[in-house]
């Protein structure tokens, strides 16, 4: 892909976030940041295309970050979950 | 699998992503958000290990096992008063991941330069995206990668040292190195010219030493600001580690970690907005560290604070029909959520109005004592935004303020030399009574006189939140 439609994608995805994101109650900042921290691990995925590196180097590192997003990921979503299912109504 | 699957799934992905941080927008909604993200992600994956131009995804999937059995046992583990030290330590890895993948990509890029046109030919999934690139287009891709590297290791020492305060295992009063802000500007402007000089070289030797200015930048100014200020610290970092995947993206070429880099990104820089605009200070004066100047002396504070014992406090709840309650950090401190719910269930058991005014600096996470209050079983729906409940202090009976001090202090109002002149504050000494839960005499967090202490209708209850709030509990009938 060029880097221009690339770009475009980029600033579609700040607007999106731009609106979303502010219609999130204020009670839920706190899982917000728990999520968002969840989802980030996406880079996970440029970390396991590199995996596959023929480079050992890049093997290792690719690894290392691919544990690192697996403890985001998993850590991530479940205190989200448990965040979550704490809040009740009276 | 072809790569126009993985393409549909990655949309689907990214719809999932938006619709988990969307249904964030109600507490019933939220509990399905949840699982939005979780499917985005795991279908985000899926279609990656199994996607083309992959070789190794047994080893990937031991690894994400291993680390996912890490990440349960946190995350199961944590205290809801821990939690800004964990999402803290997540942003340190998010940061860590980016630097690899990041260094990965100019490793790949030399392997791929070196190459010789048979072998190129040969080479399958990132390698083949690479050796197809003009001259232009790599050094886009350079940019790319070192914007994404720098990034990532501000991402990372910053949100070591957030942790480490935050955990109380760093100082955490402001601290700066001797020549300040003058350090932090060097090492920008250093990162910038060996950015240049990668550029032209392509060479490892410059990308270290962007890399170690980055690492520094991120040590540096998270140590320079103050534990009052973490909210927002945090929140930054959240961005940061947003757009440090966005970069990765930009350089893999890889549109879901775009989308989803922005939409943290974003995210975090709305809620650090959110803090800033909470405390009437810049974002720029937060980052730079230290209260603003004032620019003369403070008012002077007249009359004289007077105690109160936990039978007076009792009467005057007895006697009241509605209540409401400002938690600050200090009642999670003093470990007292359990014992408020307790005198909220049975003010509430007796037909009072009780609610919850929450200030949104309160605690030291966006949303913290929303959570905090959760978990001790206050129900959501009488807990309060500053803006929803400020105008009904005049109307209120009893206010009790526990471990909070800055958020509800007048002279923010009332005197335009204090130091936070102008933050918004709760106006709860507008309440026909208020009461003050505080372990002593003395200034809050940000060492500022407090004149809510000296009005004529508040009492000072002294002693450790918890127990005063437990002397008090069977007192009320």
């Amino acid at each position: 892909m060029d880097f221009i439609s690339i770009l475009s994608i980029f600033v579609m995805a700040c607007f999106v976030g731009y609106y979303v994101v502010w219609s999130v109650t204020p009670a839920l900042h706190t899982p917000l940041m728990a999520v968002t921290n969840a989802i980030s691990s996406i880079i996970i995925l440029g970390a396991v295309l590199q995996v596959g590196s023929t480079s050992f180097l890049v093997t290792v590192l690719a690894a290392i970050a691919v544990f690192f997003a697996g403890i985001n990921i998993f850590g991530g979503f479940l205190v989200t979950r448990r965040m979550l299912a704490m809040f009740q109504k009276s | 699998m072809e790569m126009g699957f993985t393409t549909a799934v990655y949309v689907v992905a990214a719809i999932l992503f938006i619709l988990s941080l969307g249904g964030l927008s109600g507490q019933e909604s939220a509990k399905r958000a949840v699982w939005y993200g979780i499917v985005g992600m795991a279908l985000a994956v899926t279609a990656t290990l199994f996607g083309p131009g992959f070789g190794l995804w047994g080893l990937s999937l031991v690894l994400i096992a291993a680390g996912g059995l890490i990440g349960y046992q946190l995350a199961s583990k944590v205290e809801m008063t821990q939690m800004p030290e964990l999402v803290a330590g997540m942003h340190a890895l998010v940061g860590l991941a980016a630097v690899f993948v990041g260094f990965n990509t100019h490793f790949e890029l030399v392997n791929v330069a070196a190459m010789d046109e048979s072998a190129r030919k040969s080479l399958e999934g990132f390698a083949a995206l690479l050796a197809k690139k003009t001259a232009v287009e790599i050094n886009i891709l350079r940019v790319e990668t070192s914007l994404g590297i720098w990034i990532g290791a501000v991402t990372f020492t910053g949100s070591v040292i957030a942790y480490g305060k935050l955990a109380g295992k760093v100082n955490s009063a402001a601290t700066k190195l001797p020549g300040g802000h003058v350090l932090n500007a060097t090492a920008a402007l250093v990162s910038l010219a060996s950015l240049i000089w990668y550029l032209n070289s392509g060479a490892l030797l410059p990308m270290m030493i962007l890399t170690l200015m980055a690492l520094f930048i991120g040590y540096h100014l998270i140590m320079g600001i103050g534990g009052a200020d973490m909210p927002v610290v945090v929140s930054m970092l959240n961005s940061y580690s947003g757009w440090a995947a966005a970069a990765i993206g930009f350089s893999l070429g890889n549109d879901l970690l775009i989308v989803v880099g922005a939409l943290v990104g974003s995210s975090g820089a709305i809620l650090s907005y959110i803090m800033c605009k909470a405390m009437n200070r810049s974002f720029v004066s937060v980052i730079l560290g230290g209260f603003g100047g004032t620019a003369g002396p403070q008012m002077a504070v007249e009359g004289e604070q007077v105690a109160i014992e936990a039978d007076g406090v009792a009467t005057a709840l007895n006697e009241a029909d509605s209540v409401i309650i400002i938690p600050g950090y200090g009642m999670a401190v003093a470990q007292a959520q359990q014992s408020v719910s307790e005198l909220v269930r049975k003010l509430r058991a007796k037909g009072k109005n009780v609610r919850f005014a929450i200030h949104p600096v309160a605690g030291r996470l966006p949303g913290h004592m929303n959570v905090l209050l959760a978990e001790a079983k206050v129900p959501y729906d009488i807990v309060m935004e500053m803006d929803e409940i400020n105008d009904d202090f005049p109307d209120t009976d009893v206010a009790i303020v526990i471990g909070s001090n800055d958020i509800v202090n007048p002279a923010a109002q009332d005197d335009p030399n204090s130091p936070i002149a102008g933050m918004p504050v709760l106006e709860c000494w507008k309440a026909k009574q208020v009461f003050v839960s505080k372990r002593g005499q003395g200034t809050g967090y940000s060492g500022i006189e407090n004149p809510l202490f000296f009005k004529e209708n508040t009492r000072m209850f002294y002693g450790d939140a918890k127990a005063s709030l437990d002397k008090l509990l069977p007192m009320i009938e």
